[in-house]
C-alpha cells in the first residue's frame, strides 16, 4: 500500500514515512475510533469497518469506543505494533491519494487544495497552466437593469450584439476598465468583480464568488487548475502569460461568442499586461481599447489614435441615454463621451499601441503593481450598508458603488458634472475617457441626508454621491474638482449643522474652554450622547479628516512640546478602530500605490503638492515624485490633477495590494474549532448551542471556495475528526499521548468546507450527543492547543477554543489561584497576571504562523482567565467569557452565547494582517494596547483582524513641533480578506498643533482620554498593583484639574473648576473606579475582573464608553419627539439620565444600556398601562423574576420601546442581553451597582469624589 | 579574567541586538530569546567573579561589583511569572522598556570598561 502510494506522489510518500516512524518510536498508539459516537444507534456514522476498501483501514487498529473509554486517560491501547502503525497510517494516507486521483467533483479543486495544504510550493507546481486570474466576466448585473438600451448602439460598434445583450451588466465591467485604477466597493460588488481579468482559467477561490455574484452565464468552465489560477491572481505583478495563441484565439472568439462579451475583449490586454510584467489595470483588462486610450495619456504616440475614437454615433447615443436617465443634467457635454467610446477599428491597432504603451509604462511605472479589481466586499458590504442606511448617501441605492464604475465616466450624471466643472481640460479628457461605459445607470441615487455616522465623510467620496454643485441636484455621483468643492461648502455646512453638537468650536471663546464649577453644576451629564470634539482645522481639512469612529486622539489640539504636554497633565494617545464595518469605503486598485519614499507613508489628503509632479510627505516632509500614473484621475477623467485622486480626497481608503505586499500567496479562510468535551462541558451544554449556530451559519462563514474548516475535541485525550470528502461518515481519531502531541493525519483534518459539507453537518449533528455519558473530568487544553497550532501552522487562520474549566492535564495546566475570601478585599488583588508563560509562548508561536486563537470561556468556577487570556491577547484573538454558563439554568447566558456566536461566525475577518501606525516626525509611539503582538517599534502583528477590535496607542512628543502647524497620524492595515485578496486599509488623521495650554485644554476629547487612561490603568494594575492603578486614575484627575486651575487667572480656591471639555472627566474616572476591573470593596470574582480588563484593552471606544459609563433612559414615556428614522422605523430618543438613584422614580421604568447588558428597571408603582402594553403582564406583581425579552405587542408604546432597544442593539459586537429587573427583586443590586453617581459602601458618591479631588488639589 | 571578557562580549552583543531591535532589523521574539539565553550566564558569571573577589580579599573590587551583581539577581527574581524572562517580547516595546534596557546595557558596559582597566592594572601591578 505504501509503496503504491509513494509511487503516486513522492511528496506524500516522504511525509508518510516520516510520520509512520513517529508513533513507533514513541510508545503511543493513536487509536482510531471510526464510529463517531458511542451510541451506535444515534450516530449517523456507525460502523467504521465499512470504510471503503480503498482506505485500507486495519480494523485492529481501531478501538470502537463503546460507551466509555477502556482505561481512563492513559494510553488508549496497547497495540502499538509497528506494522499496525504502518497500516494505520497507510490507511489514513490513502485517503488523500484517492482524492487526488479521482477528483470527485467536476473540477479538480480538491486536489489542488490539498496541495496547498501541504506547503506553499505546491501551488506553484500545480499552476503549470496558469492564466491570469479572471474575473470571469462576472458582474453584478443587477445594477444595470436599465442599461440595455444604451448599449445597443455600442453593440453595433463591436459587431457582436450578443455580447451586450447577454449580460447587461457588462457595462459595469467596462467602466472599471476605463478607470483602470480605482475600484471602490462600498455597497454592492456589482461594478468590479471580474472586470479586470481576462477570461482565462479562473482561480478557483474566486470562482465561487464570481459565480454567485453573476447572473450572466458568461463564465466558462474555468474552475480547473484552481491553484494556478489562484496563485496568479494573487501575484498579479507577474502573471504567467497564457500562450499568446490561446489568447488570440479567445479574442477571436470574442466576436463569435456571444456570452463572452467583455472578458473576451479584455484578453489582448492581458497579453499586454503580461508584456509589461504587471497585469494591467482593470482598464486594460476589460476594454483594452479604452484602456489604451486611457493609457495614451502617458504615451504621446497614442494620441494620434485618438481622433479615431470619437464617433458621433456613439456620442449621440450616450447623450440620449443620459438624458433619459437624469433629466436635470441637461447641459452635459457630449464630447467626453464621444471620446470615451471607441470604435471597433481600434482593436486592430491595438498591437501597435500596446507596443508603445509597454515601453512607456516600463519607464513610467518603476514599481509595477497589479491592479486587479475584484469585488470582494460583496454581501458583507451590502449588509453593512443596510445597517446604517441613514448615514450614507450612495450606499442605500444600487448605485454603481465602485470607482471603477464612476470612473468609467459613462454615467450621465458624471458627464454633467464634468461639464459643469470648468476644470477638466478638454484635450486630455478625450484621451482618458473610457470607451465602454456609457451605460452605468444610476437608478436610484437619492441624496439622502447624511447621518451623523460619518460626519467627516471624505469629501471626495461624498462628492461622488452627495450634493454637488449648487445648481445640480444632489444626486450626481461626481468626483468633483476643487472648484466644485467651493460651491459645495454651503451644503456641507448645512450638513454639519444638522449634525448637531459637532461644531463646538465656532465661537471665538470656545465653548470647550468655558470654566465649569464642578461642585456646583448639578447636572453635569448632557442630555444627548457626547460627541467627539472636532479638531480645530480649516474647513477643507475638517471635512477630509478621518471619522472619529475609526480614529481618535485624546487631544485634538496637539501640544507643541513635551513640556507643554507635561504641563497639561493629560494623556496623549490614539484610539483606533481600524477594521470597523464601514458603510462607505473607497477601494482603490492602482498599479502603483503611491507612498513616501523614505517613511513609506501612503499618500493621503494632507500631503501638499509642491507642483504638478511633486508632493511633500506630511509625516517626514520628504519631497516625492508623483508617478506618471497618478497624474491621471480616472474619476474626473482628467490628466494632471493628482490632487483630485481618491487617495487624496479620502482619509479612509482601501487599496488592493499587489504581490509586493505578500510574503506568500494569500491564505484561504481556515477555521478550526477546538471544543472542550469533558464532563463539565457536557454538563454546561454549550455544544448544542455551538453546533446549532454553526449549522445555521455554515454558509455565511466568510470565505471563498477555498475555505477550510476543522474540528477537534478534547478532554483528557485529544480527538480529531477526519472529514475528508469521500468518507461516508466522519471519523474520529483519538490521540491519547498528550505529552507529545502529533497529528494523526495532517491532510484530512482541515477540509474544504464546500466539498465536505455533508460530513461536517453530520458531525455537527452528532457532536452534542457524542459525549453525553462521558466521565472524563480532566481537561488537556494545553496539548489540544499545541495540536491545533500544528494543524494550523501551514496556513494560518482562526482557532476558536471553547473551554469550560481550569486546564488540568498536560502542558499549560493551571492551579486555582483565587481565594474567594479575597474577592471583596480592599487591599491587594493578586493574580491579575498570568501564572505561566505557556499560553503566551503558544500565542507568539501562533502569531508567527498567522494563527489567531479566540477563547470562549464558559465556566462556572474559577478558570484562571488571566493565564488563559494570554493565548488570545498575543495572537490577536478575542476573548468571550460567559460566567456560570448553563444552557438551561442560565438561559440569558445561553442566549447571549447564541447571539454572540452568530456575530462571531459571520462578521468580516481579515487574515495574516499587520498594522503599522505612523505619525509626523517629532511624535513617537511608545506603548500599544490591544490584542496583538508588537513585532517591531511600530508594527503590530495581527494574525486575524475583526471589525470589533479596538486599539490604543500612547504617544510622546520627542521633538518640538514648532515648525509645523499640523500633525498627522496614519494607520495602515494590511490584511488578506476572506476572499483571498490582499488589501490595505489606510486611515489618516490630521490634527492642529497649538502652543498654549488653554488651547490644549480646549481640544481634549474626554472620552478618548478616559479610554486611554483605562488601558493604562489595566497595564498598571497587572505590572504593579490594583491600588496603584486606582491611585493613578485619581491622580490623573487631580493633576489635570489642578494644572488647569493654575492657568485660570481668576482662580477661586474654594471651587473646583474644569474646562467645559473636561467637565465629564471626574465623572468618568469615578465610573472607572467603580468598574468591575478596578473596583475594590465590592465582591468581584477574579475572572470577572480580568475579563473586564481584557475588554478594556480590546474594545473600541464606542463600546468601551458604554461599559464604563452606562446610559440610562426613562422608557415609560417614550414619545416621538426628536425621534430619528432608521430603516423606516421611528426610533424615539429619550434624554439621558444621570446615573443616580435620585433619577429613578417608582412610577417609572428605566432602561440602562451597559454595552453588553441592558437592564430595564421597573418601579414598584409603575404605570400598569406600561406594564401591560410593553411587558405584556397585567400588573407589577405578575412580572416574573427572570424576564429577558420584551414581547412583541401591537401597541404604540411597545413598538416604541422595542424599536428603541433594537436601535441600541444594532452595531454592537456583543449582543446585549436584556434583563427586566423588578424593583424588589434580588437582581436589582446588579442594576444599582451601575448607578455610579451614588455612594456605595466601598466607594464615593460623585459629589464626595469631587470633594476628595478638591482636597487633593488644595493640598 | 576569562569570565570577565566573556561578559564584556555579551554586553556588546546585548547592545547590538537591542539596537537592531530598535531599528527594526530583527523580530522582537528572536531578539528576546537571544538575549534571555544570556541572562543566567551573566548572572552566574558575575556572581562568581564577585565571590572570587571576596575570597581573594580584593575588598574594593568586591564592593564595586556587589551592587551590579545584586541588581542582576534582583532583576532576575522580579520577572513576573507570566513573562518569558527578563526580556519579554510582548512588552519590550512598551513604556520605553527598550530604552531602559539600552541604558542599562550602556551603564554596564562603562562599568566593565572601568573594571577592565582596573584588573589590568592590578594584574600588571602585582
Amino acid at each position: 500500500m505504501i509503496s503504491q502510494f509513494v509511487g503516486s506522489s513522492p511528496t506524500l510518500g516522504s511525509v508518510l514515512t516520516a510520520q509512520s516512524l513517529e508513533p513507533a518510536s514513541k510508545s503511543v498508539s493513536p487509536s482510531l475510533c471510526p464510529s463517531l459516537t458511542p451510541h451506535s444507534t444515534e450516530s449517523p456514522a456507525q460502523n467504521q469497518m465499512h470504510v471503503p476498501s480503498g482506505y485500507g483501514l486495519h480494523p485492529q487498529n481501531y478501538i470502537a469506543p463503546s460507551g466509555h473509554y477502556p482505561q481512563g486517560p492513559g494510553k488508549m491501547t496497547s497495540l502499538p505494533l509497528d506494522s499496525q502503525c504502518g497500516d494505520y497510517y497507510s490507511g489514513l494516507y490513502i485517503v488523500p491519494t484517492q482524492n487526488v486521483v479521482t477528483p470527485n467533483t467536476a473540477n479538480q479543486q480538491p486536489g489542488a487544495q490539498q496541495m496547498y495544504g501541504r506547503g506553499p510550493p505546491a501551488p506553484h507546481i500545480v499552476g503549470s497552466t496558469p492564466g491570469p486570474f479572471q474575473g470571469a466576466a462576472s458582474s453584478a448585473s443587477h445594477l444595470h437593469t436599465s442599461a440595455s438600451q444604451p448599449y445597443s448602439p455600442f453593440v453595433n460598434h463591436y459587431s457582436s450584439p450578443a455580447m451586450y445583450s447577454a449580460n447587461s451588466s457588462v457595462a459595469s465591467q467596462g467602466f472599471p476598465s476605463t478607470c483602470g485604477h480605482y475600484a471602490m466597493s462600498t455597497v454592492s460588488n456589482a461594478a468590479y468583480p471580474s472586470v479586470s481579468y481576462p477570461s482565462l482559467p479562473a482561480g478557483d477561490p474566486y470562482g465561487q464568488q464570481m459565480f454567485t455574484s453573476q447572473n450572466a452565464p458568461t463564465v466558462r468552465p474555468v474552475r480547473d487548475n484552481s491553484f494556478s489560477g489562484h496563485s496568479t491572481a494573487i501575484s498579479h505583478s507577474s502573471p504567467l502569460p497564457p500562450p499568446p495563441s490561446h489568447q488570440y484565439h479567445q479574442q477571436q472568439s470574442l466576436s463569435g461568442c456571444s456570452t463572452l462579451s467583455w472578458s473576451a475583449s479584455g484578453l489582448p490586454s492581458t497579453q499586454d499586461n503580461l508584456l509589461r510584467n504587471h497585469s494591467g489595470s482593470l482598464a486594460t483588462a476589460n476594454s483594452n481599447p479604452t484602456n489604451t486610450v486611457a493609457d495614451s495619456l502617458s504615451c504621446p504616440v497614442m494620441q494620434n489614435v485618438q481622433p479615431l475614437k470619437s464617433s458621433p454615433v456613439v456620442s449621440s447615443v450616450l447623450s440620449g441615454a443620459s438624458s433619459t436617465r437624469t433629466p436635470p443634467a441637461a447641459n452635459r457635454p457630449v464630447e467626453p463621451v464621444a471620446s470615451v467610446t471607441q470604435p471597433s477599428e481600434l482593436l486592430q491597432q491595438k498591437g501597435m499601441q500596446y507596443g508603445d504603451y509597454v515601453n512607456n509604462q516600463a519607464s513610467s511605472a518603476p514599481t509595477p503593481l497589479s491592479s486587479t479589481s475584484d469585488d470582494e466586499e460583496e454581501e458583507e458590504e451590502d449588509e453593512e450598508a443596510g445597517v446604517d442606511s441613514s448615514s450614507t448617501t450612495s450606499s442605500a441605492s444600487p448605485v454603481p458603488n465602485s470607482y471603477d464604475a464612476l470612473e468609467g465616466g459613462s454615467y450621465p450624471d458624471m458627464l454633467s458634472s464634468s461639464a459643469s466643472s470648468p476644470a477638466p481640460d478638454p484635450a486630455p479628457e478625450p484621451d482618458s475617457a473610457p470607451a465602454s461605459a456609457p451605460t452605468a445607470p444610476q437608478p436610484s441615487k437619492m441624496a439622502k441626508p447624511f447621518g451623523y455616522g460619518y460626519p467627516t465623510l471624505q469629501p471626495g467620496y461624498q462628492n461622488a454621491t452627495a450634493p454637488l454643485n449648487s445648481g445640480v441636484p444632489p444626486s450626481s455621483p461626481v468626483y468633483s474638482g476643487f472648484q466644485q468643492y467651493a460651491q459645495q461648502y454651503p451644503g456641507m455646512n448645512q450638513l454639519s449643522s444638522s449634525l448637531g453638537g459637532l461644531s463646538l468650536q465656532s465661537s471665538p471663546q470656545p465653548e470647550s474652554l468655558r470654566p465649569v464649577n464642578l461642585t456646583q453644576e448639578r447636572n453635569i451629564l448632557p442630555m444627548t450622547p457626547v460627541w467627539a470634539p472636532v479638531p480645530n482645522l480649516n474647513l477643507d481639512l475638517k471635512k477630509l479628516n478621518c471619522s472619529p469612529d475609526s480614529f481618535r486622539c485624546t487631544l485634538t489640539n496637539i501640544p507643541q512640546t513635551q513640556a507643554l504636554l507635561n504641563k497639561a497633565k493629560l494623556p496623549l494617545g490614539l484610539l483606533l478602530h481600524p477594521f470597523r464595518d464601514l458603510t462607505q469605503l473607497p477601494v482603490i486598485t492602482s498599479n502603483t500605490i503611491v507612498r513616501c519614499r523614505s517613511c513609506r507613508t501612503y499618500i493621503n489628503p494632507f500631503v501638499s503638492f509642491i507642483d504638478q509632479r511633486r508632493w511633500k510627505c506630511n509625516l517626514c516632509y520628504r519631497v516625492n515624485d508623483v508617478p506618471e500614473e497618478f497624474m491621471y484621475n480616472p474619476l474626473t477623467r482628467s490628466y494632471g490633477e493628482p490632487h483630485k485622486r481618491p487617495e487624496v480626497q479620502n482619509s479612509t481608503v482601501e487599496f488592493i495590494a499587489s504581490s509586493d505586499y505578500m510574503l506568500r500567496p494569500p491564505q484561504p479562510a481556515v477555521y478550526l474549532f477546538v471544543l472542550d468535551v469533558s464532563h463539565n462541558a457536557v454538563e454546561a451544554g454549550y455544544l448544542t448551542i455551538l453546533c446549532q449556530s454553526l449549522l445555521e451559519n455554515l454558509d455565511k462563514l466568510p470565505g471563498d471556495s477555498r475555505t477550510r474548516i476543522g474540528f477537534m475535541t478534547f478532554d483528557s485525550t485529544i480527538h480529531f475528526y477526519n472529514l475528508q470528502e469521500g468518507l461516508s461518515q466522519p471519523q474520529m481519531l483519538i490521540v491519547s499521548d498528550i505529552d507529545d502531541v502529533f497529528l494523526p493525519t495532517p491532510d484530512s483534518l482541515l477540509v474544504n468546507l464546500y466539498e465536505s459539507k455533508e460530513l461536517i453537518k453530520d458531525l455537527l449533528n452528532a457532536l452534542p450527543n457524542m459525549f453525553t455519558n462521558t466521565r472524563e473530568t480532566h481537561s488537556a487544553l494545553g496539548p489540544a492547543l499545541q495540536a491545533a497550532f500544528k494543524l494550523m501552522s501551514p496556513t494560518g487562520g482562526r482557532v476558536s477554543v471553547f473551554q469550560t474549566q481550569l486546564p488540568s492535564l498536560g502542558a499549560g495546566l493551571l492551579q486555582s489561584r483565587e481565594d474567594p475570601n479575597q474577592r471583596s478585599s480592599t487591599k491587594v488583588v493578586q493574580h491579575l497576571g498570568p501564572a505561566t508563560d505557556f499560553y503566551k509562548k503558544l500565542a507568539l508561536d501562533c502569531s508567527g504562523q498567522q494563527t489567531a486563537v479566540d477563547l470562549f470561556l464558559l465556566s462556572s468556577q474559577y478558570s484562571d482567565l488571566a493565564s488563559l487570556a494570554c493565548m488570545s491577547k498575543y495572537s490577536a484573538g478575542c476573548i468571550y467569557y460567559y460566567p456560570s454558563f448553563h444552557y438551561t439554568h442560565n438561559p440569558s447566558q445561553a442566549e447571549k452565547l447564541q447571539k454572540d456566536l452568530k456575530r462571531y461566525l459571520t462578521r468580516k475577518i481579515g487574515f495574516e494582517a499587520v498594522m503599522r501606525i505612523r505619525c509626523t516626525k517629532g511624535l513617537s509611539m511608545h506603548t500599544f494596547h490591544g490584542n496583538f503582538f508588537v513585532r517591531s517599534t511600530d508594527l503590530l502583528s495581527l494574525a486575524n483582524i475583526n471589525p470589533d477590535a479596538g486599539f490604543a496607542v500612547q504617544l510622546s512628543i520627542e521633538e518640538n513641533l514648532t515648525d509645523t502647524s499640523l500633525v498627522c497620524f496614519q494607520t495602515a492595515l494590511l490584511y488578506t480578506s476572506s476572499k483571498g485578496e490582499r488589501r490595505i486599509r489606510v486611515h489618516t488623521l490630521c490634527l492642529p498643533v497649538v502652543s498654549s495650554l488653554a488651547d490644549v485644554y480646549a481640544g481634549v476629547d474626554v472620552q478618548a482620554a478616559i479610554c486611554l487612561l483605562a488601558n493604562m490603568a489595566v497595564d498598571r494594575s497587572i505590572s504593579s498593583s490594583l491600588s496603584d492603578a486606582r491611585d493613578a486614575l485619581v491622580n490623573a484627575v487631580v493633576d489635570s484639574l489642578s494644572a488647569y486651575g493654575s492657568t485660570v487667572s481668576n482662580l477661586q480656591h474654594s471651587a473646583l473648576i474644569a474646562p467645559s471639555s473636561l467637565k465629564l472627566f471626574p465623572l468618568y474616572v469615578l465610573a472607572l473606579l467603580k468598574q468591575k476591573a478596578f473596583r475594590t470593596g465590592t465582591s468581584t470574582r477574579l475572572d470577572d475582573r480580568v475579563y473586564a480588563m481584557c475588554q478594556i484593552k480590546c474594545q473600541p471606544l464606542v463600546h468601551l464608553m458604554k461599559m464604563i459609563h452606562p446610559n440610562l433612559y426613562r422608557i415609560d414615556r417614550l414619545t416621538d419627539e426628536g425621534a430619528i428614522h432608521v430603516n423606516d422605523r421611528v426610533v424615539p430618543q429619550p434624554p439621558l439620565q444621570k446615573l443616580s438613584a435620585e433619577k429613578l422614580t417608582r412610577e417609572g421604568a428605566f432602561l440602562m444600556d451597559c454595552g453588553s447588558v441592558f437592564y430595564i428597571w421597573i418601579g414598584k408603582s409603575c404605570d400598569n398601562n406600561f406594564i401591560e402594553d410593553v411587558l405584556g403582564y397585567p400588573n407589577f406583581a405578575s412580572i416574573p423574576q427572570k424576564m429577558t425579552h420584551l414581547p412583541e405587542l401591537d401597541t404604540l408604546s411597545s413598538e416604541r420601546a422595542r424599536s428603541f432597544i433594537t436601535w441600541l442593539r444594532d452595531n454592537r459586537p456583543l449582543s446585549p442581553i436584556l434583563h427586566v429587573v423588578k424593583d424588589e427583586s434580588p437582581a436589582k443590586t446588579e442594576f444599582f451597582q451601575h448607578l455610579i453617581e451614588d455612594r456605595t459602601e466601598a466607594a464615593f458618591s460623585y459629589y464626595e469624589f469631587l470633594l476628595h479631588i478638591q482636597q487633593q488639589i488644595c493640598k | 579574567m576569562v569570565i570577565f571578557t566573556f561578559e564584556e562580549l555579551r554586553l556588546d552583543v546585548l547592545i547590538i541586538t537591542l539596537s537592531d531591535l530598535e531599528c527594526d532589523y530583527i523580530n522582537a521574539r528572536s531578539c528576546c530569546s537571544k538575549l534571555n539565553k544570556w541572562v543566567i550566564p551573566e548572572l552566574i558569571g558575575h556572581t562568581v567573579v564577585t565571590v572570587l573577589m571576596l575570597i581573594s580579599l580584593h575588598w574594593f573590587i568586591f564592593l564595586l561589583n556587589l551592587p551590579v551583581a545584586t541588581w542582576n539577581i534582583y532583576r532576575f527574581i522580579m520577572v513576573p511569572s507570566g513573562n518569558m524572562g527578563v526580556f519579554d517580547p510582548t512588552e519590550i516595546h512598551n513604556r520605553g522598556q527598550l530604552k531602559s534596557h539600552m541604558k542599562e546595557a550602556m551603564i554596564k558596559l562603562g562599568f566593565h570598561l572601568l573594571c577592565f582597566f582596573m584588573y589590568l592594572y592590578r594584574y600588571s601591578g602585582c
